[in-house]
């Protein structure tokens, strides 16, 4: 496939777009708790930070190929297709979310997306990306499948049990290792071997003999071109990769855990909240990758700083309206809840 | 006409002749397809029959994932107790996921194990785990206890478009019995009435169907009419013939390989007192493993365990012509 440096001027103003989608979207989530409380039950993860990471994965796709993220879910299907007011009213507990209100944030799913689901408990996801790969492997259908997990799920036997086997089975499979620094709460100095050594954790793929690099994912053009590679190598049946993507997640874990009635909100990030330690937050807000990629994208001449504006404006029009039909969208019926029990 | 089969051969003719039926049919484990003369690696080949690891959070992730993609895995786990290490993937994952994607996707997949080897054992092979899964929407469970059954349940637990728990109890496994020609088939959710009788009711599944009729042979020398059910399928579960028995006989004994409260027995217990209790002329009796972990030693096994004589007992004493306590 065409490397970063071949993408045309249409497809990076894309990637731009679809990185301001993730974050507009996730800022409309985080408001919510504050401009209409108790709308959002129980937990919500933001993949505010993330954006280069996912777009930059997913700008490497083919039509058919499929992702497979953890619940830190919102994004990837942003990009696939899924209309955002579907996620919104998922979210929202509404009959005309994506899962009609059966899942909610950590459970999103839509197949007919290439999106077939995910699942809240870590790590375990990656098996499901794998279980895809080997439909796909058996079926010679072409996909290559993405999955997508946090450095938290790297801790996990599923992790290793699936990309031993992946490895032997020779699976059609992308694994990105996002890397935030944070497993829930938790600095990855405190629990991964390879963090406290100083190494990346893409070495991780030495126990599998399988290729594993770091990537800065602040990047979507660094990140496109180290998936696309693996994503090469995958479809041409040479099996898994792990790439590790780096960046920093800039809102908390999730919302804070409450019992009702005492309402929920965002608070301040881990790193300020429980580690005292503000000024790594600001370094990684002043390292935001969106900004980062819209200087980039002035700089070099593929649009100016008001076709840039006129995205940004677009998008929070869309997102108004995302919001809007969302909250207006009824609530499921009580009954509809014996549904979907058996296929 | 009928053919003899095995109870394990019958479980692997189902396999092989589904397989054959339907392309999307995979099957793969531990310790299996080790080599190419391998039986179903020679008739399916490498990329629907294939050997694991010892890894079954990925044997079983694996198999939700591509069963979410179109095929339909049968995982072999060999015995009940290795799922315990991936239960994430069984109680958590398959039966939840069509849910929480409100009905989006399916999960048709088959996890296949033995169970209750009282063999010698002792406390980490032999037991019925069947309980902690009763209870999970979304999955279901069989437990065949003779080769026909072995072999229509099994084709019933392909087909099945959700995930299902295979459980083939280890003291059957050499077991001969008849099986109808064809495609035979045993849906799910439907009891089998393995002997008729008139006095008393007996339910039980897997090994405890075997002991539950030389039990009732033994009775009716002493001309007490045993009727003994199967329910064949724990989840679903077909309750309403196990009630239109009692009806009829006012009296129930059920036997249950499983320590008393990690039993079916104390679910089915529960549900005839909500809706069968006018028609019982008796307490509910029940016949299940002692509340220990399985002992090794032969003796100490065998007296954890429900025996002939503890169902006659059982019986007899909701008869009132027995007056010992069981």
């Amino acid at each position: 496939m065409p490397t970063a440096s071949q993408l045309s001027k249409d497809r990076l103003i894309w990637m731009y777009t679809q990185m301001c989608r993730i974050r507009e979207f996730e800022e409309r989530v985080k408001r919510t708790f504050v401009e209409h409380p108790g709308v959002i039950r129980g937990h919500a993860h933001l993949g505010d930070g993330a954006e280069a990471s996912i777009v930059g994965s997913l700008a490497t796709r083919q039509e058919n190929d499929l992702v497979m993220p953890s619940y830190r879910c919102h994004g990837y299907p942003l990009v696939l297709g899924t209309p955002a007011r579907a996620l919104m009213a998922e979210i929202y507990q509404r009959k005309d979310g994506v899962c009609k209100g059966f899942g909610g944030s950590m459970h999103l799913a839509d197949p007919a997306h290439h999106f077939p689901t995910a699942s809240g408990i870590i790590g375990q996801g990656i098996a499901h990306a794998a279980g895809a790969a080997y439909a796909a492997q058996v079926k010679k259908t072409g996909q290559v499948v993405y999955s997508f997990f946090g450095d938290g799920s790297s801790k996990q036997g599923a992790f290793y049990e699936t990309l031993n086997l992946a490895a032997v089975w020779k699976l059609p499979v992308v694994f990105v290792l996002e890397n935030n620094s944070y497993q829930a709460y938790t600095r990855i100095d405190l629990e991964d071997a390879n963090a406290i050594a100083g190494d990346p954790l893409s070495q991780k793929a030495k126990a599998f003999s399988i290729p594993g690099v770091t990537v800065d994912g602040t990047d979507p053009l660094k990140v496109y071109d180290a998936v696309s590679q693996a994503v090469d190598r995958a479809r041409a049946g040479q099996g898994p990769s792990l790439i590790e993507s780096k960046f920093y997640r800039l809102s908390p874990h999730g919302n804070a855990i409450t019992v009702p009635p005492v309402p929920t909100q965002f608070q301040e990030h881990e790193a300020i909240e429980v580690y005292g330690n503000k000024a790594e937050f600001e370094a990684a807000k002043a390292n935001d990758p969106i900004k980062k990629f819209r200087a980039h994208l002035i700089g070099n001449g593929t649009f100016t700083d008001a076709d840039a504006r006129k995205i940004d404006d677009s998008v929070r029009a869309e997102m108004d309206e995302v919001v809007k039909f969302a909250l207006a969208s009824p609530l499921p019926a009580p009954e509809d809840a014996v549904k979907y029990v058996y296929a | 006409m009928a053919r003899e089969m095995m109870f394990a051969e019958a479980i692997a003719v189902a396999i092989t002749e589904e397989m054959q039926r339907d392309p999307s049919v995979v099957f793969y484990g531990q310790n299996m397809a080790m080599t190419d003369r391998d039986p179903f690696v020679r008739k399916f080949g490498k990329d629907r029959v294939r050997i694991t690891p010892i890894s079954e959070t990925a044997e079983m992730g694996i198999a939700v994932g591509a069963a979410m993609c179109g095929l339909r895995p049968i995982v072999e786990l060999y015995m009940a107790e290795f799922m315990l290490v991936a239960f994430d993937e069984v109680i958590n994952e398959a039966p939840r996921l069509r849910y929480m994607s409100g009905g989006q996707v399916k999960v048709p997949c088959v996890f296949k194990a033995g169970f209750g080897f009282a063999a010698g054992w002792a406390g980490q092979h032999s037991n019925c785990t069947y309980h902690a899964m009763m209870g999970i929407p979304g999955l279901k469970i069989a437990v065949p206890s003779t080769s026909a059954d072995a072999m229509g349940l099994m084709r019933s637990a392909i087909r099945d478009d959700n995930p299902v728990v295979y459980l083939h109890h280890y003291m059957l496994t050499i077991d001969k019995g008849p099986v109808p020609e064809g495609e035979h088939i045993v849906p799910f959710g439907v009891a089998d009435i393995k002997r008729a009788g008139t006095d008393v009711t007996i339910v039980a599944t897997a090994w405890m169907v075997k002991k539950s009729l030389a039990a009732a042979e033994i009775l009716a020398k002493e001309g007490i009419s045993a009727e003994v059910i199967d329910p064949r399928t724990l989840a679903p579960l077909d309750v309403k013939t196990i009630v239109d028995s009692v009806k009829k006989t006012g009296r129930l004994v059920l036997v249950d390989q499983a320590p008393r409260h990690a039993s079916a027995s104390i679910v089915i217990a529960g549900e005839i007192a909500d809706r069968g209790f006018k028609y019982l002329k008796a307490p509910v009796k029940l016949v299940t493993a002692l509340d220990t972990s399985v002992p090794y030693s032969e003796p100490m096994e065998s007296y954890v365990l429900p025996s002939e004589k503890k169902i006659v007992d059982a019986v007899k004493s909701v008869l009132a012509m027995h007056a010992a306590a069981v």
